[in-house]
């Protein structure tokens, strides 16, 4: 991940004395830059009374915490559920385009693409809006539509890096393809696509604060409760620099588990005839060909 | 249908934040991207400190959580500017740590002999960079970069639900009016696809002209 | 090695959360003057309405579910901390509950959207609505109104020492806040075309740019204003006159004209008895506006 200063990249040579000199200096110049910035921050913070009791006292008071812990259970339990469903609908929608039956293979195509083409935020408004439901069931329906599809890709994507002579060495045994699929290829494809697998989840954990906005009780609706309160001196600072550590902190274990498993199944020898691909989070192409790079 | 007509002036007004929103965001995540994967690549430890956390903590952060902090946050530090530019710098700092991510793994892409190569023919870091490996590395980065815009643009209508001029945001005027809630909402449907599908045309050109994986 | 030192960041992020939920019971203190004396109402004995399916289905649950909302001070307020919802509305749903028959201390208030309140009273997620929810023709169609129970108004709120504006001609060149998107935002937009329009996305954010003078304005329903002000009252107030009419209804499901007409019964003897007007003032009546003449009920013919 980091760059080794010792060994020599395409950009920068292994350094000498002289570029040790000028990299420290550098180092020093923008160590004392960036200090001053985080310093000039955190005058501001003051400045502005983020840090008065009034706007901190709330999060005193078990009412509030109470109110931010149901929230925080709201958002698991609602990726909880988006993420089984869509792990079902997308080996749903993998099986559907792997088909060897062109309407079927079209079908599961077309709806793959749409959905993948379609902005999260607006599948869930006319989920909520137009078609009337709760917000419960309209985030998690939007959220499996989109991951379903995108998952979709992942699986069809890893059972095609499988190497081919496994799939032929299994059709020359006579295994009918049912029997391929189940017994050699996904078994296969699946570890190798674990890592995607957990960091499109991720992606999912990161949406379902879209719920927020159809009035779903989460934890950036709960947030928002406390942060527009004129009685506590409308403490939206305060409330940002609690509720973002919790969640970038949820994803960052999420996205850990991707790396560590990822590392894992490379080491496993389960995995000699499939490349296991990087704990990237997934947002795959158009045409399905994985990105080298996480998307957003 | 009538949808449409009777106000294509409200949804040309959304359409046309979007396209802004959307091209301003890609122009600054792009001109940040680069800048921290300079930085993750820089032999001075502490850029490369900095251009990692940035990468990480945006990463992980819903994009929902920045918009709030940003647009509903920066004001209370006296900092009042339209929401427009809020969001443009929200959405832009967002795709940014992909961008950088995206960039830097191109960066890596190229062989470590061709830089040595280039250095042992006495080439200046400007030359080497400009004239062997960021031609090189651009090639490898085409469909990356495709698909992070075109994630920026539907990402873009989040906000929409955070008062800013922009598509989603005109199926709220519309129902007000009266309107069939479905019909605009199709509407509004083909509006983000018109621009999606643009991003990815241009890109695919690109990525004719000059992309190959490896 | 490394997995002890995981094992102890665990604990102590464990220890942290432990310590975290021992809180303080009871609820942050507000500002304003607390609503303390709130009014008793006498629940209806042996109180009947069996041509009313809402109200049938209300009795057998033996409690009443209202829509209301919860951001509006002294008008339809819940404290974060306890849940526990406030205002005027909340007491004219109160009211309402008692003349029906069932305790007010029984009523489950919800929080519903503003775009939702329809939807919920078609499919019987609530039983009435009281929330700030203007009577039109537009929603007459899809929803019954009882009342109404106030006449408010287009109005604005200024900081008190504010001394050139009276009303909204005053206002040319002038930064008004209001939420986007609202009746009262688009009016102002075409009526005053001199002003210049700030849209937030609540109310509160934008009480708080008029007391740290980033607007010279707030205009929205002077009944909103009103709690507002109640809220500082030494430092806001609500001038000059309303400057439209928005008349305040309980929105009922539109097939039940049993209920409707049981609850503009049940406004006219509150209104007479003068529950109104204890009601007015213990919470919108705090900010020192008086209580105004509670307005005349309009009861439509059965559809």
């Amino acid at each position: 991940m980091t760059v080794k200063a010792a060994a020599a990249t395409a950009l920068y040579d292994i350094p000498g004395p002289r570029a040790r000199r000028r990299h420290r200096l550098f180092g020093v110049l923008a160590t004392v830059v960036l200090l001053a910035l985080l310093g000039w921050i955190i005058h501001l913070l003051f400045a502005t009374g983020q840090f008065t009791y009034t706007k901190w006292m709330p999060f005193e008071y078990k009412g509030i915490q109470e109110l931010l812990l149901r929230g925080l259970g709201n958002t698991l339990k609602a990726f909880a559920i988006a993420a089984v469903l869509s792990l079902a609908l997308g080996g749903l929608l993998a099986v559907g385009r792997l088909s060897e039956h062109a309407p079927v293979r079209w079908l599961s195509t077309l709806v793959v693409e749409f959905f993948r083409a379609m902005p999260l935020l607006v599948m869930i408004f006319f989920i909520f809006v137009a078609l009337k439901v709760q917000p419960l069931p309209a985030l998690v329906a939007g959220l499996t539509l989109y991951n379903g599809s995108v998952l979709a890709e992942v699986f069809r994507s890893g059972i095609n890096s499988v190497e081919r002579g496994q799939k032929e060495a299994a059709y020359a045994l006579g295994m009918r393809k049912t029997q391929v699929m189940s017994y050699v290829l996904v078994p296969q494809a699946v570890r190798a696509i674990l890592p995607a697998i957990i960091s499109q989840l991720v992606v999912a954990l990161k949406d379902t604060s879209l719920g927020f906005l159809i009035t779903y009780e989460e934890f950036l609706h709960a947030g928002k409760l406390i942060a527009s309160n004129l009685d506590y001196d409308l403490p939206f600072i305060p409330v940002v620099m609690v509720i973002s550590p919790i969640y970038i902190g949820m994803c960052m274990l999420l996205s850990w588990v991707a790396q560590w498993v990822s590392r894992w199944e490379r080491r496993s020898p389960k995995t000699e005839a499939v490349d296991v691909e990087t704990a990237g989070a997934g947002t795959l192409l158009p045409g399905g060909v994985p990105p080298t790079a996480p998307g957003p | 249908m009538n949808v449409l007509t009777d106000n294509i002036s409200v949804f040309a007004e959304g359409f046309l934040g979007t396209v802004e929103l959307t091209v301003y965001s890609s122009l600054l995540a792009l001109a940040l991207g680069f800048v921290m994967a300079s930085f993750r690549v820089a032999p001075v430890r502490s850029l490369r400190v900095f251009g990692t956390a940035w990468v990480t903590v945006l990463r992980n952060t819903p994009l929902t959580l920045l918009f709030f902090a940003v647009l509903l946050g920066l004001p209370r530090f006296g900092l009042v500017l339209p929401f427009m530019v809020f969001a443009v710098l929200a959405l832009g700092c967002y795709t940014s740590a992909f961008v950088c991510e995206a960039l830097r793994s191109g960066i890596n892409t190229v062989p470590t002999g061709q830089g040595e190569a280039a250095r042992s023919l006495g080439m200046s870091f400007g030359q080497t960079l400009s004239h062997v490996v960021l031609p090189q590395a651009f090639r490898t980065v085409i469909p990356p970069i495709g698909s992070i815009l075109i994630a920026l643009a539907k990402n873009s209508a989040i906000a929409g639900a955070f008062s800013v001029t922009e598509l989603l945001g005109t199926y709220r005027t519309l129902s007000e009016l009266g309107y069939n809630i479905v019909w605009t909402f199709l509407w509004i449907a083909v509006g983000y696809l018109v621009v999606t599908g643009a991003i990815s045309a241009v890109f695919n050109v690109l990525e004719r002209r000059w992309g190959f994986a490896r | 090695m490394i997995r002890t030192r995981r094992v102890w960041a665990a604990v102590a992020l464990l220890m942290a959360l432990a310590a975290a939920a021992c809180g303080k019971e009871g609820s942050p203190p507000t500002k304003g003057p607390a609503t303390d004396r709130l009014p008793h109402y006498q629940v209806a004995r042996g109180f009947r309405l069996p041509e009313s399916p809402t109200w049938n289905r209300a009795k057998k649950r033996g409690y009443f579910v209202v829509g209301a909302k919860e951001d509006q001070p002294y008008l339809g307020e819940r404290d974060p901390a306890t849940g526990t919802f406030s205002g005027f509305d909340i007491e004219i749903a109160r009211m309402m509950s008692a003349s029906l028959g069932l305790a007010p201390e029984t009523i489950r208030f919800r929080t519903i959207a503003s775009a939702n309140r329809e939807t919920a009273l078609q499919n019987g997620q609530i039983d009435y609505y009281v929330g700030t929810y203007t009577i039109n023709a537009l929603r007459k169609k899809l929803v019954g109104f009882a009342g109404p129970y106030f006449m408010a108004g287009q109005d604005l709120l200024v900081r008190q020492d504010e001394r050139g504006i009276d009303g909204p001609q005053d206002l040319g060149g002038k930064r008004v806040c209001s939420v986007a998107g609202s009746t009262p935002y688009q009016r102002m937009k075409k009526d005053y075309p001199k002003v210049v329009l700030v849209a937030y996305d609540t109310y509160s954010v934008c009480v708080d740019n008029l007391l740290t003078y980033q607007v010279a304005a707030v205009t929205t329903d002077d009944a909103i204003l009103i709690g507002f002000a109640a809220k500082a009252p030494d430092e806001l107030r609500v001038v000059g006159r309303p400057f439209s009419e928005e008349p305040y209804g309980i929105g009922v499901p539109r097939k039940d004209n049993a209920l409707r007409f049981a609850l503009d019964d049940a406004l006219e003897a509150r209104m007479k008895d003068g529950d109104w007007k204890k009601a007015f003032e213990a919470t919108l009546g705090l900010s020192g506006v008086p209580a105004p003449a509670p307005p005349a009920i309009d009861r439509y013919p059965a559809t």
